[in-house]
């Protein structure tokens, strides 16, 4: 006799190790490059609009610009990504509530019009009331934008992604703000260093739930959650693990140091995109090994017969 | 709230869809213990259909025993399964001698499990919740199926499906999968997979009287001695409130590659709404701490500091 193991590994019988659901369609960097943009968009909007309020003109017009910016370049990636591109109008043919799809593409077309008319005011000057009125509304749809695509994604089959329904739209939130905050920094790296103190403090707050998000999505998901911790998905999400941090740290010192704002900067757009690419990669991770989908409905699975 | 559209036993399911007095819902009953895997069905389908063979050209063999199809998607909406299982079969001591002769005292039999898949036509169906484009429709027979002039290919359902059922087709860029035979139902004809089947495996038929005849065949099988059959998406409290193409298994789902408990995605929807919605809450109160303070403050100096 050999000796057996006191627990023996968990056995999942499968067909033939194959797949049970299809392999996601959604591809790189198009959907990761969205995520990261309808974040960075969003918060924008809302720390544009916290700046105009507070009459920092420098800050203001980062978070528009860039609130615009990565509204235009996130609807590209999205256009890009469908099968049929030439269609990317029928988003808007319906609006349904059980597809978060839809929801969003509402959401993007009406944050996307209010963040540009907000931007392209406040470069031009041209109706600037319009424009301030499309700058304060575009503070309502952008925290919307910046999270349902956390909606969008739990709101699948695929293990990794439904699994952290509870942890996504907080990931999503933290990475949206640091995004925004990164913008903030660079867009007033060259001002005045007092504009630098609300985006750096954003910065912190940002990096700090985005920090604490992830790691409670890559420990708090069962068996997973390991999706988050390897392959490729790991190696990103190791190094937003690190770059996160990193730039807050750098933030701290962005009051008092252009060189400091810019690195702060650099350091947090890394982190959220690499959040988004780690996030993204966990998916088909999930999909290509049956076990995961059969470990979340079959918490116990039955003694392998043969 | 009277009862909760997104999941749970739905029994009008094309009323509850809009149609008026909608004719009786229709499904497919598949016997997997009388299936011979001729694979009829496949043939059926794709001429049918029409469905195209990507692979025409090239002799692909999988290794997966008799099975070269390999699983349900965009070109191929019935897939047969082939299992060979080494067990010990119930034989009489003359079938016992007569194996034993042939197989060198090696008393162990291969059992072959064959199983015709198909899409499962959900009660309550991820693919056609989350199609933003309306795409996805369910039909008057309570059937589910794709507007090949609507869908603009943006892949949702794809990963939506607890099944992996529906894919996107390569070089097409639409989602496709069984329409159960649209347009022979509404000429009153049943599916071709149905009628191709020399062995009854496969059984067309209104949906109540389907589920009637399994529980008989059920009962039949386990008073033969074969207490391992069991129904699979037969019942309307499961998660996805019943298929409308359900089976009769000899093993546990994950072997035929099948989900063990697959849930509709969308069951869990507004309580993802809920937390996007908290998140995005938090995101303007992050915003809100991070501009708080008169605009020369110091970022040591946060709000309730002194």
């Amino acid at each position: 006799m050999t000796e057996q193991p006191q627990v023996p590994e968990a056995e999942f019988r499968s067909y033939y190790g194959q797949p049970i659901l299809k392999m996601p369609r959604w591809k790189e960097p198009h959907l990761p490059a969205y995520l990261y943009l309808g974040g960075l968009s969003g918060a924008s909007a809302v720390m544009g609009a916290a700046a105009a309020l507070t009459g920092r003109r420098a800050l203001a017009r980062a978070g528009r610009l860039a609130a615009a910016g990565a509204a235009m370049g996130g609807t590209g990636f999205l256009v890009a990504e469908l099968g049929r591109p030439e269609r990317f109008l029928h988003m808007l043919r319906v609006a349904k509530p059980t597809s978060p799809m839809s929801m969003g593409s509402w959401l993007l077309a009406a944050h996307a019009s209010l963040a540009g008319g907000a931007a392209a005011s406040d470069v031009t000057g041209v109706l600037p009331r319009l424009g301030a009125a499309a700058g304060a509304v575009s503070a309502l749809t952008g925290p919307l934008l910046a999270t349902y695509s956390a909606v969008l994604l739990a709101n699948t089959a695929v293990p990794a992604w439904h699994e952290g329904q509870r942890q996504l739209p907080f990931l999503f939130a933290g990475s949206a703000m640091a995004s925004a905050a990164a913008a903030g920094l660079a867009g007033t790296a060259l001002g005045a260093p007092a504009d630098r103190v609300p985006a750096a403090r954003l910065a912190v707050l940002g990096a700090a739930l985005e920090t604490a998000a992830a790691a409670a999505l890559e420990h708090r998901t069962g068996l997973v959650g390991e999706t988050y911790r390897q392959g490729g998905a790991g190696q990103m999400m190791r190094a937003a693990r690190w770059l996160a941090p990193a730039g807050a740290l750098a933030a701290l010192a962005a009051p008092r140091s252009r060189v400091a704002a810019v690195a702060a900067a650099g350091l947090l757009t890394a982190g959220a995109v690499t959040t988004r690419f780690g996030v993204f990669r966990a998916g088909p991770a999930s999909v290509a090994d049956p076990k995961y989908v059969i470990a979340a409905q079959r918490p116990a699975p039955p003694a392998a017969t043969t | 709230m009277t009862r909760n559209r997104l999941a749970g036993p739905l029994h009008e399911v094309a009323a509850d869809a809009g149609y008026t007095a909608p004719p009786e819902r229709v499904g497919f009953f598949t016997d997997t213990s009388v299936c011979i895997g001729c694979k009829a069905c496949e043939v059926a389908c794709k001429e049918w259909n029409g469905l195209p063979d990507p692979d025409a050209d090239v002799l692909s063999l999988t290794g997966m025993s008799y099975d070269n199809t390999g699983a349900l998607g965009a070109d191929a909406w019935r897939h047969v399964a082939f299992i060979e299982q080494a067990m010990p079969v119930p034989v009489s001591a003359d079938e016992g001698d007569v194996i034993s002769a042939l197989t060198d005292g090696d008393t162990g039999a291969t059992r072959w499990l064959m199983s015709s898949d198909v899409c499962k036509h959900c009660t309550h169906a991820a693919c056609l919740d989350v199609c933003p484009t309306g795409a996805l429709v369910r039909t008057e027979f309570g059937t589910v199926v794709v507007q090949q002039d609507v869908c603009n290919g943006c892949a949702y359902c794809v990963s939506a499906c607890p099944f992996g059922v529906i894919d996107r087709r390569e070089g097409d860029g639409r989602a496709w999968k069984c329409t159960m035979c649209y347009d022979r139902l509404a000429g009153g004809l049943e599916p071709a997979c149905a009628k191709a089947c020399p062995t009854d495996s496969i059984q067309f038929g209104p949906l109540d009287e389907l589920r009637a005849t399994a529980q008989a065949r059920l009962e039949q099988l386990h008073e033969a001695g074969t207490p391992e059959a069991r129904l699979y998406g037969e019942d309307p409290a499961d998660g996805v409130g019943g298929a409308g193409a359900f089976f009769l298994l000899l093993d546990e789902p994950e072997v035929y590659g099948l989900p063990p408990d697959p849930v509709v995605t969308t069951r869990d929807m507004p309580a993802m709404w809920r937390r996007a919605g908290v998140a995005a809450a938090l995101l303007v109160a992050g915003v809100g701490v991070a501009f708080a303070g008169r605009p020369g403050s110091r970022l040591g100096s946060w709000p309730g500091s002194r």
